[in-house]
Parts: structure tokens; C-alpha cells; sequence
């Protein structure tokens, strides 16, 4: 037996551990976040005069923001509006139907090297570059208006869907595929029956928080050029009437609100 | 199992019949809606303008190319801004997002009123992208980085303090039992039960966070935020194609690099 009085005295108190446990690697990393801290603040100029300067206009501004008036504008906000949720729905629609075959050929389990690597990098070009500049070029070529918006938003949701749909088939449980393969189906079979159910569930939920982001989104396009609410907004602004933009950030704010909870009781239900 | 009935005896199919008129009811509900979208938007487009989109294309690329690589020297500085946009933004962000997050998560929320106000907080910052706040932002505090920094921060106090709340309300309730029921505070059950338990997804959710706002800062230059989207606009406007390429090549690059990192920091905590 061993000599339990040996170990007479405990530790009376005790300290959490870290979450970094290698002590190095934690002050390398304090050291290097202070370093950049001080270069990061020291190349950033405020003009702390500016700063001060603009603080009662930014009360006076914000003052003009109220009371949000939604009358005296309210036929072009509500046309801008509807105009922002067509597109931002057809441009979900059709970013969602071109990034079923990219998201197919961006899962390694699915496709060959030469298809994935194909794949993986339409979706990296168009996940890199924000809505806003896809929208710039889009303008540029296809002329103002809300089909420029649709086609950038559509190119952002290829890159946003194909991303997630190619992880989601890559995770999938292989048992199923396999039962289904080894009944003799076809490639299409196959993909109708052991991939696509195993994914749907999650998708129509991403698609919904798509169309969520689609029409956030659709709101700034319009500042460029590529239709929507975002025009109208833009407009406000310029004009000074900012009690109008006030109405218009509310009714973004309603109309978001709105979706969240339309694609939360959808994803309830699909599961 | 649903099965046909035929002549030659029961065959699998997937649904029953009325569960396949249902589905075909839906899709075809949602043709129609698309249908109708885009009729409304095909009314406002140009269509000349979109069928010349082949030849400007064509035009667009050979006045791109060559990318002007001296102009290199000119956006070092830029891009420099626009990843203090990036990080500066998301770290004012997050120590205002805690705070909301632990309002808004229903366990640990004081009231049901204070949590209904940090969910408003959480929604408006949400809803207004970043280039929306930059506008604003811009004629309240004047052109330039800082703009940029706070506009990138009042929209990532939402994001996050959403994606925290949810795991806060996702911890588990038998440690956060234990430590009360050693007698400790309200604030040692916060440090000692709740945050060692949403400290890898506070992590995670900075570093997704940041990734996301690097690329959201190389555009907030078009409104004159600061960052590489000054030299873009300006770029564009004097029609300096082969500049823009540059421009358009450096973003590429940054959100790349930003990716790479933040995928091995993230693989790193979990």
C-alpha cells in the first residue's frame, strides 16, 4: 500500500488554464498583435479635427434622418423595392440552377481531377470578387438596370452555392451512395437518388439564406448603376432627403427581418 | 413504401400520388413566380445594350491587357489600409458584439425587453451593408480609413454577435450548473462556465469574420472609405483599364492569401 500521508498539502487554489497551452507561441502572439497594433494606428492618419468637426454635423444629420418619411417618396421606394425582390429571386433561382453542375464538379468524390480543379476555381474567381465590383462590370457591359444587378448577384451566388453544395456532397455518407450504386443505376440515378436527398435538406435552407443575402445585396448594386433599391437610396442621398432614406434603410431592415423568419420556419419544416 | 399497382404487380416508386402532385404543385408555384420576376425585369432591360455585351466584352479585355505592373508601387500603401480596414473593424466589433451577444442569448439575458433590444441592434447591423454604413459614415466623420474601419464595424457587430448568441444558447447547462453550485458570482459563472465553453467558436466566428470583411473592404473605396477602392474608382473613372486589371489582380490575391490564412487558423482551434 502506498504512504497516503506522504501527500499532505494540496494546492488551496487553482487558475484556469490557457487557451493557448504552448507559453511561447502565447506572447509571440500578445508581442506580434501589439506590434501591429501601434503600426496599424500609426499609418492610419485621423484627422481627429475632422473627426471633431463632424460630430455635431453627424447629430444634425442623424436629426434629419427623423421622423423617416415614407409618403413623399413612397411610389419610387415602393418600385425600387419590388424591383430589388425580382431580382433578387430570379438571381438566386438562376445562380442556384448554374451552380447545381459547378458544385457537382467541384466535389472530389463525385468528379475527376481535371473537372474538380475546373470547378474549384470558377468557384474561387467568383466568390473572391465582391457583389459590388462583378456589379461595376456587369453595368459596364450590359447596360444599366436591374439585369446588370441579376447577373451580379447570380455570378456571387454560383460562388457562394457551388462552395458550400461541393462540401456538403463531400461529406455525405458514402453507404448510401454505394447501396444505390450496387443496384446497377445510372450516373443519374445515382446522383437523383443517393446524392440529392442527402443534401436537399441543407440547401433549401442555404438557398432561402441566399436570397436573404441576394437582397441585402440588391440593395447596394443599385449604387453603381445595377437597378433596384439601392438606386433609390442613392438618389436620397444626393438629393439631401434623408428622412426618405431613413423610410428606405426601415423597410430593408422589415423586409430582412421578414425573410429570416420566413427561411427559419421553412428550414423548420423541411427537417 | 409507396408502390404502383400494375398489371405485372406492385412497382417502387418514391412518393405516393398525392405526395407527387403536392411536390409538382410547389415547383410549379415556383416557376410561375420566376416566371413573372423575369418578365418585370426583362421589361426594364435595354436589350441592345445586353445583345452588344459580346463585342464590349472583347473590347473591355484587349484595353485591360496588358496589366500595368508599375502601378504596383502605387498600391502597396492601399493595400496595406485595407487590411487594417479589415482587421481593425472586426476587433472593435467583437468587443461590442460580447457584450450584445450575452444580452441577446435567452439564457443569459437579464430581461426579455433587454433581449428584445439587442436583437434590433443585431438585425439593423445586419441589414445595411457595410457600403451603406461607409455612405453615411463618410459624411459624418470625412473621407478616408476611419471611415472605413467604423463602417466595417457597426456591420460586423451584428454578424457576429448573431453567430455568438446562437452558441450561446447552445452551451452546455450542466457546467454552468456545477460552477453555480460552488457558490460562485453571476460574473465567475460567466468567466468560468460560459466562456471556456464558446471561446473555440468566438475564435472561429472572429476569423470567419475577418475573412468576409477583407473583402468587403476593398470595396468600400468607391464611396471614399478608404482602402484599394479608391484606386479602383479612380481607375475606372479616368478609363486606366490596363490599372485596373492590377487592381482587380492585388484583390484576387489578398482575399486568396486572407482565405489561406484564415482556413489554417481555423483548422488550428478545432
Amino acid at each position: 500500500m502506498t504512504d497516503l500521508s506522504e501527500k499532505t498539502s494540496y494546492p488551496s487554489s487553482w487558475k484556469k488554464p490557457p487557451l493557448i497551452k504552448r507559453a511561447w507561441l502565447r506572447y509571440l502572439l500578445w508581442f506580434g498583435a501589439a506590434i501591429y497594433l501601434s503600426l496599424a494606428f500609426g499609418t492610419m492618419e485621423v484627422n481627429w479635427d475632422r473627426v471633431a468637426e463632424g460630430i455635431p454635423r453627424g447629430q444634425k444629420f442623424l436629426a434629419a434622418f427623423f421622423p423617416p418619411d415614407f409618403s413623399s417618396r413612397w411610389d419610387s421606394i415602393l418600385d425600387g423595392m419590388l424591383e430589388s425582390i425580382w431580382m433578387a429571386v430570379i438571381a438566386t433561382v438562376a445562380g442556384i440552377a448554374l451552380s447545381v453542375p459547378v458544385g457537382l464538379g467541384a466535389a472530389r468524390n463525385l468528379a475527376p481531377l481535371p473537372v474538380y480543379l475546373v470547378c474549384r476555381s470558377i468557384v474561387a474567381i467568383s466568390r473572391t470578387f465582391p457583389e459590388i465590383i462583378l456589379a461595376i462590370f456587369a453595368v459596364k457591359l450590359f447596360g444599366f438596370g436591374p439585369f446588370a444587378g441579376f447577373l451580379a448577384l447570380s455570378i456571387a451566388t454560383v460562388g457562394f452555392f457551388a462552395k458550400l453544395l461541393a462540401e456538403d456532397i463531400e461529406n455525405m455518407d458514402p453507404v448510401q451512395a454505394e447501396a444505390i450504386r450496387s443496384t446497377g443505376a445510372s450516373w443519374l440515378q445515382w446522383i437523383n437518388y443517393a446524392v440529392q436527398p442527402q443534401v436537399m435538406p441543407r440547401m433549401i435552407g442555404l438557398s432561402m439564406y441566399r436570397l436573404d443575402i441576394n437582397f441585402r445585396e440588391s440593395a447596394v448594386v443599385g449604387i453603381v448603376g445595377g437597378g433596384g433599391i439601392g438606386a433609390t437610396l442613392l438618389t436620397s442621398f444626393d438629393r439631401y432627403e434623408f428622412d426618405s432614406a431613413a423610410a428606405i434603410l426601415i423597410v430593408i431592415i422589415v423586409i430582412v427581418m421578414g425573410l429570416e423568419y420566413l427561411s427559419g420556419y421553412l428550414r423548420k419544416w423541411v427537417q | 413504401m409507396p408502390v404502383l399497382e400494375t398489371d405485372k404487380g406492385p412497382v417502387w416508386r418514391r412518393r405516393t400520388t398525392r405526395a407527387s402532385l403536392v411536390t409538382w404543385f410547389c415547383y410549379l408555384i415556383g416557376v410561375a413566380i420566376v416566371v413573372y420576376c423575369w418578365e418585370l425585369v426583362s421589361e426594364r432591360t435595354i436589350w441592345f445594350f445586353v445583345q452588344d455585351a459580346g463585342v464590349q466584352a472583347v473590347d473591355m479585355a484587349t484595353r485591360m491587357s496588358p496589366p500595368k505592373w508599375s502601378y504596383m508601387e502605387v498600391l502597396w500603401q492601399p493595400v496595406w489600409d485595407t487590411i487594417n480596414i479589415a482587421t481593425l473593424g472586426t476587433g472593435i466589433a467583437l468587443v461590442f458584439a460580447v457584450p450584445i451577444a450575452f444580452l441577446a442569448a435567452h439564457n443569459t439575458t437579464p430581461h426579455p425587453s433587454v433581449r428584445a433590444f439587442a436583437l434590433l441592434i443585431i438585425v439593423s447591423s445586419r441589414s445595411i451593408n457595410s457600403l451603406i454604413w461607409a455612405l453615411m459614415l463618410v459624411s459624418i466623420i470625412g473621407p478616408g480609413v476611419f471611415a472605413g474601419v467604423i463602417a466595417i464595424a457597426l456591420r460586423s457587430i451584428g454578424f457576429c454577435a448573431k453567430l455568438l448568441y446562437e452558441s450561446i444558447e447552445e452551451i452546455d447547462t450542466k457546467q454552468v450548473e456545477a460552477i453555480t453550485a460552488t457558490g460562485a458570482a453571476r460574473s465567475q459563472q460567466l468567466s468560468y462556465g460560459i466562456f471556456p465553453q464558446i471561446m473555440p467558436s468566438f475564435a472561429g466566428i472572429s476569423v470567419f469574420r475577418w475573412d468576409i470583411n477583407i473583402r468587403e473592404s476593398t470595396v468600400l473605396g468607391l464611396v471614399g472609405a478608404g482602402g484599394i477602392g479608391i484606386q479602383l474608382d479612380a481607375s475606372i473613372s479616368t478609363l486606366a483599364w490596363t490599372q485596373v486589371s492590377v487592381i482587380l489582380l492585388v484583390i484576387l490575391a489578398t482575399v486568396l492569401v486572407s482565405e489561406w490564412v484564415s482556413a489554417k487558423i481555423r483548422a488550428a482551434i478545432i
